[in-house]
């Protein structure tokens, strides 16, 4: 099946079998392998991407459902070669070790973020809706500590 | 995952037709529960229908006090809407416990409904609100709907097309989330309707259901005094790894009485 869609802003055409999954198309078809595949069974959100703006986990959707979409993947979110101020509070805060779940974490903070950027984030709010990420190494302290800090960077309000 | 075909009708009539023409098809909402099937081969559709891309399927309305929500209407949608909020802030709730972020971004009521997954929330949500499920063919009411373990009043190809939920005096659900997956351990809706009590339970039994104890109870006073000394029996119960029928039992007494204890 021909699906069409925007990735990272540029407009890309794919021939796809309607099995074929969303990551499985970024991954392989398009050479986008900043997205993970790290539990595939849609509960680390190492995957995650946004469709039209939103959070979600390309593991457990069909290339053929993104069609006519817009999907960004952790490729497109820096300019111009600088890091997105997401990215560089996971860098300032240690919010990593290993790396593998770094790019769904920073795609579901970035959800977080456009979900409150119009009233105020606390840890708590944080905390809670990373639900759908998970991290093996760090313990989360430095994660939660960056994404606080990511959004303040990014103009939200943080208690 | 098995090969398949694949169909995006632009109508839930069109979508209707194709699977009453395909035995095999499966109809694809938003694909949280199909999926992940899929992938393990524990079902084989020859064809998948996908319903997303068909705007009637989609949106919250009000309507002659009753909340209407198209069944491809994601969950995150639901917990964020302001016409639900302010209409049953119980389900708004409820809509934002499921799942995580992402789930809730893909995840719909009527996928949710029709897989009637014992854990599921939503199906507790239609049962203690008294909703009414429209399809391709009818309109069932919850009391009707739930058959048992992942059975439906729905026969097969008929398709869900709405929920409407009407407005209750006040309502609560308070749940036992397992803590790795939130599905419900055991989640209890408590809601005062204009034709009574309900108390409705998901989690604890093969589907969703009623305990009309506890209904007759807090129809002569709603109060958590009310419901203290009832318990259900633990013998139909799940009984798995997260947890002994025992404690399921204990636990439906526990929510319904922190259900009570939030709107009394």
């Amino acid at each position: 099946m021909k699906i069409s869609l925007s990735v990272n802003g540029a407009a890309r055409v794919g021939e796809v079998e309607p099995r074929t999954l969303l990551v499985e198309f970024l991954r392989s078809h398009l050479g986008l392998t900043g997205t993970h595949v790290g539990c595939d069974t849609s509960q680390c959100g190492a995957c995650t991407v946004h469709l039209d703006g939103k959070p979600v986990k390309s593991c457990t959707m069909l290339a053929v459902q993104a069609d006519g979409q817009n999907v960004t993947t952790i490729e497109g979110i820096a300019k111009g070669g600088e890091l997105h101020p997401m990215q560089a509070a996971f860098r300032e805060c240690h919010g990593l070790q290993c790396g593998f779940c770094t790019p769904g974490m920073v795609m579901s903070a970035l959800g977080i973020v456009e979900r409150h950027k119009n009233d105020q984030l606390d840890e708590r709010t944080v905390r809670h809706e990373l639900e759908g990420n998970l991290c093996r190494c760090t313990g989360y302290q430095g994660i939660v500590n960056a994404v606080l800090m990511g959004a303040k960077a990014m103009g939200v309000k943080v208690l | 995952m098995h090969a398949f075909d694949y169909d995006r009708p632009k109508s839930a009539a069109e979508a209707a037709s194709i699977r009453a023409a395909n035995d095999d098809a499966s109809y694809l909402a938003g694909g949280m529960t199909l999926i992940p099937t899929l992938k393990q081969r524990l079902a084989q559709p020859t064809r998948v229908i996908d319903l997303g891309p068909i705007a009637d399927l989609k949106g919250i309305s009000l309507s002659g006090g009753n909340v209407m929500i198209g069944a491809t209407t994601c969950h995150a949608d639901v917990a964020a809407s302001s016409d639900v909020r302010k209409s049953i802030p119980a389900l708004s709730v409820l809509a934002g416990s499921i799942g995580d972020p992402q789930v809730r971004n893909r995840g719909t009521i009527g996928g949710s409904l029709a897989n009637s997954d014992p854990s599921a929330d939503y199906p507790a949500a239609i049962l203690g609100l008294g909703a009414t499920v429209h399809t391709t063919a009818r309109q069932i009411a919850a009391d009707d709907f739930f058959k048992g373990l992942f059975e439906t009043a729905l026969e097969p190809g008929e398709l869900i097309t709405k929920v409407s939920f009407p407005v209750p005096k006040r309502a609560a659900y308070m749940k036992f989330p397992n803590p790795a997956s939130r599905y419900a351990v055991v989640g209890v809706m408590v809601a005062e309707t204009a034709s009574g009590v309900r108390v409705a339970v998901t989690g604890a039994g093969a589907c969703a259901f009623r305990v009309t104890d506890m209904e007759a109870a807090l129809s002569k006073s709603f109060s958590v005094d009310a419901i203290a000394s009832l318990t259900i029996p633990a013998d139909d119960l799940n009984n798995d790894m997260h947890a002994t029928a025992v404690y399921r039992a204990h636990l439906v007494g526990v929510m319904a009485r922190r259900a009570v204890a939030a709107i009394a």
